[in-house]
């Protein structure tokens, strides 16, 4: 060890003169890093992104994606990219909120003009039987995703309450609890969510009622316990977290039609010639990939559907 | 610390402070991007953060001027060409992002966008309304239009401000909390103006 012998000069003058020159410096120095420091907490609080960006989850079985030829989504960006105002305006934000929501007991009430109408428990439901089937999604802003979803079609839920000759339409509701979906105690949308298929879009065999994707049960952010799946429709007419179906002569409102006709229809079929007033729909950024995709006319199930719609001018009726 | 004792310079703290923060964010992005964390939509989150992050620079620039007569500190005025800069330079990366991950660098795409769409032509416009700002921030430039040209041309700032406040709004469905914050903020910053300038009139 070296030992230095003390300086000459007495310690007490040196610092009683830097303390003066270095007083100053220290002030803006902490505020410096003050402030970047708050800038950087500030930048991570409120730009979060959402979504992982993650490979296909390994959950899913090689036989899923042969099925479509379309490779699924991640399961991390499918549970974390999601759009359900009734947690958060912001993707991002959805997940976070809809943790601790309650999903059983659930009921689903059957209504309107049928013969037998009943007040389903979630449990019964799925007695109805559930199967597994890989969709496309195609969501109204322009993304899409390949989701295998777990359902039961909604044709078979139907049948079960034997619609009257005269119902031609569905109607669906959401759940209406502000304590529950805390963001349904601002005014964003006219709570609660609804929608409407025709009776023959609902009875269609590519219809779900899902109750879960990848395998396992639905998590709130994507419409637990239950949700609508229309696959060649976008996907704000898949509504989410249904407590009430019910059978109608006329055609039910939809929030948001409500909100913006001349932006959303009650049709609302994936239509790449029919441009949203602030975007085109003919192409579609598929998550998971860098470049853009043709969007298909019907999402891609024009054989399967379009023949509902034979004589229907898709201008009119978007 | 950049800071000289021989010629003390009021402006240069706060130009310090100022750059550092107004770079971090464009800093964090570019790390995010590297290390692939701009979630499941990075395209889409590219635009939408550039997008915010310009708006909230022009805010940051119109509030110098009231900072200034509000604190008495004629030292910060001189941060304002650097926040128009770093506003021209978020608008830039905004427009970029845009135009190469919405519209894969397509002109007749762009163009088409530009005429059915009035809120990509709003944003369009507010971007390109900086433009010759940002080329005219130099102290040679300033002598060259002679100090009134000057200041008449970068008023041009308001009019960019009200575009760039609308085009926000356009874009937002449902919850326009945000983008109504963004237009109360840059109204007051706007209204402050006219009561400054009316109060000029006045006195002539």
């Amino acid at each position: 060890m070296l030992i230095r012998k003390p300086d000459d000069i007495a310690s007490r003058e040196i610092t009683a003169e830097k303390d003066y020159l270095n007083r100053r410096n220290f002030i803006r120095g902490g505020l410096l890093v003050g402030t970047a420091a708050a800038t950087t907490l500030l930048y991570r609080r409120l730009a979060v992104p959402a979504g992982s960006s993650s490979p296909p989850s390994p959950v899913v079985s090689s036989s899923l994606s042969t099925e479509l030829g379309e490779a699924p989504t991640g399961y991390e960006d499918i549970t974390t990219y999601n759009n359900f105002y009734e947690f958060s305006t912001s993707k991002d934000g959805v997940a976070p909120r809809a943790r601790n929501f309650a999903t059983r007991p659930w009921t689903i009430e059957v209504t309107g003009m049928v013969n037998r109408p009943r007040t389903f428990d979630l449990d019964e439901l799925l007695r109805l039987g559930v199967e597994e089937r890989v969709y496309r999604f195609r969501c109204v802003e322009a993304w899409s995703m390949v989701i295998p979803w777990l359902g039961i079609p909604l044709g078979r839920l139907l049948e079960a309450v034997e619609p009257l000759g005269s119902a031609t339409f569905v109607a669906f509701q959401t759940l209406f609890d502000p304590q529950r979906m805390p963001n349904q105690r601002t005014s964003v949308l006219d709570w609660p969510y609804v929608e409407g298929l025709r009776l023959d879009e609902a009875r269609h065999p590519l219809t779900l009622l899902s109750t879960g994707l990848y395998g396992r049960d639905l998590l709130p952010q994507n419409g637990a316990p239950l949700r609508l799946v229309v696959p060649w429709k976008y996907g704000f007419k898949s509504i989410k977290s249904i407590v009430r179906i019910e059978l109608t002569d006329r055609q039910p409102r939809t929030t948001w039609s409500d909100l913006a006709p001349d932006e959303y229809g009650f049709y609302s079929n994936v239509n790449p010639d029919v441009s949203h007033p602030r975007w085109s729909q003919s192409r579609e950024r598929r998550i998971g990939e860098w470049g853009m995709r043709d969007t298909l006319p019907f999402n891609g199930y024009a054989d399967q559907v379009a023949s509902l719609y034979q004589g229907m001018d898709l201008r009119r009726y978007y | 610390m950049i800071i000289s004792r021989h010629r003390p310079d009021p402006s240069a703290f706060p130009r310090l402070i100022f750059f550092v923060n107004a770079a971090l964010p464009a800093l964090l992005l570019g790390w995010d991007t590297l290390n692939n964390r701009l979630g499941a939509n990075p395209q889409e989150y590219l635009i939408r953060t550039t997008g915010m992050l310009t708006l909230i620079l022009l805010v940051a620039t119109l509030t110098i001027r009231p900072l200034v007569t509000i604190s008495g500190q004629p030292g910060i005025m001189k941060v304002r060409r650097m926040a128009g800069l770093f506003t021209f330079f978020y608008g830039s990366l905004h427009a970029l992002s845009y135009a190469w991950f919405d519209k894969e660098l397509n002109l007749p795409l762009i163009i088409t966008d530009l005429l059915r769409r009035p809120f990509i032509f709003l944003g369009m416009f507010a971007f390109i309304l900086l433009a010759p700002l940002a080329a005219t921030s130099t102290h040679a430039m300033i002598r060259r239009l002679g100090g009134r040209r000057w200041k008449m041309l970068h008023r041009a700032i308001y009019a960019s401000a009200i575009a760039a406040a609308i085009h926000y709004y356009l874009l937002v469905r449902a919850d326009k909390q945000l983008p109504l914050a963004f237009a109360a903020a840059i109204l007051l910053l706007l209204l402050w103006r006219g009561r400054v300038w009316t109060r000029r009139i006045g006195a002539v």
